[in-house]
């Protein structure tokens, strides 16, 4: 009876421990787009917010073997897409790498006690997603509009 | 190995008679074959083998000491954001540190004639890597695209043991900085993808034949292997080329004059 009891105030201690920690992180728990980043400005996200909440995983490893073995960029599920809206920016206007403390991804991650790994090798902050179509639009070497000048081999 | 192999320059007329065995779903596939992608937009269907991408060295055209390509290539694929780990020694550092094309210089020791040329993933039709692979993480492409999914990659490395190129590079330490289209994490296996984020973004190009273009050499020619009217197989038809290590059998997408 007296472990019972013993057990019991354990507990309730974690709990209380576990929530004040809660209360110190976030105003309103669930809520963690950054005022800065370009998805506050937005009504919702690629999904309700709630199916995004529960899903965004599974969206994610979807659409990771459609861009690794199928060749498809620029879905709205990608985790390029992820980072880009979802990044907070400092007050010079940089962005801050999305797996930091207190950014959107590690906020949330870290209320829900998951393990946080995709950014072990993806990019943490919007940089050299600078091939986008709109680039290769504009670069020299289109194709349809292949070079009319002699190739290597006949020069 | 009992691999059928995929004639380079198959021709029209036996696309057509495979493709007739194969299914009468294929709606007139003659249709569609040899077509460019029209237009540079991120594409919204998966890759599919009407093209085969490679790359024509001309190895006369390729200077000596000219490292335009593969300071290109690094740029482009993130290579020069790795920093050598605190205390390591320069030169394994050199050794380790992960590159996508090696500028190999030969000499024939009885003539002293000195060949330079970039050594990169030959993208094979029949890869040693992807056979080696025991989770199936290297793996090719429909496209012909030699790549690896890191998701699926544990790092043993069969893979660099296999590749009679020395392609592949191993990263040791976890990667500060990391470009969105070049991922990039300790214990996985990369190398040379032919610029895949460009082809998918509907440019065809590379980094390495850009620089060696805007070099003013011209040494380095990509296209589809599969368009007899392309860049790639009217300069292939022109010159005699070669595969390095035609003897394994490979069928490689990276071909060589002037060896």
């Amino acid at each position: 009876m007296a472990t019972v009891m013993m057990k019991g105030v354990l507990l309730a201690s974690l709990v209380a421990t576990f929530g004040m920690g809660v209360v110190a992180q976030a105003e309103e728990v669930g809520d963690y787009v950054l005022p800065s980043s370009k998805a506050a400005s937005l009504e919702n996200c690629v999904e309700p917010t709630e199916y995004m909440r529960r899903n965004h995983f599974e969206l994610i490893r979807h659409q990771r073997d459609q861009t690794v073995y199928g060749g498809i960029r620029g879905s709205d599920h990608g985790i390029s897409g992820c980072v880009s809206c979802h990044v907070g920016y400092d007050d010079k206007g940089a962005p801050v790498e999305i797996d930091g403390k207190g950014q959107f991804c590690q906020s949330c991650h870290e209320y829900a006690a998951v393990e946080l790994n995709c950014f072990d090798c993806h990019a943490t902050v919007p940089t050299g997603e600078a091939w986008n179509h709109e680039v290769a639009a504009a670069h020299a070497h289109l194709p349809g509009a292949a070079k009319t000048g002699p190739t290597s081999a006949e020069r | 190995m009992n691999h059928e192999t995929e004639s380079m320059n198959q021709g029209r007329r036996d696309f057509l008679g495979a493709a007739a065995g194969v299914s009468a779903a294929a709606v007139a596939p003659g249709m569609f074959l040899h077509t460019p992608v029209a237009n540079a937009a991120a594409r919204t269907e998966p890759v599919t083998d009407m093209h085969r991408w490679g790359l024509l060295v001309d190895t006369s055209k390729c200077a000596d000491g000219c490292t335009a390509c593969v300071d290109a290539c690094d740029t482009e694929n993130g290579l020069n954001l790795q920093s050598k780990p605190l205390g390591d020694d320069k030169l394994k550092w050199q050794n380790q540190r992960s590159t996508w094309i090696r500028k190999v210089k030969l000499q024939d020791n009885l003539t002293g004639n000195v060949t330079n040329l970039p050594l990169m993933c030959q993208h094979c039709e029949h890869p040693p890597c992807v056979d080696v692979c025991p989770t199936g993480a290297s793996f090719k492409r429909a496209d012909g695209i030699v790549m690896v999914d890191r998701h699926t990659c544990i790092g043993c490395r069969y893979c660099m043991m296999a590749c009679p190129y020395k392609a592949r590079s191993f990263i040791h330490e976890q990667v500060d900085q990391k470009l969105t289209r070049a991922p990039r994490g300790k214990g996985c296996v990369e190398s040379c993808t032919f610029c895949v984020h460009r082809l998918d973004s509907g440019d065809i190009s590379t980094a390495c034949a850009d620089a060696c273009s805007a070099e003013g050499h011209q040494a380095l020619v990509f296209g589809d292997l599969k368009d007899p009217t392309g860049p790639l197989r009217q300069a292939l038809a022109k010159a005699p080329s070669r595969q390095i290590r035609q003897d394994l059998g490979l069928n490689t997408g990276v071909r060589y004059t002037g060896l």
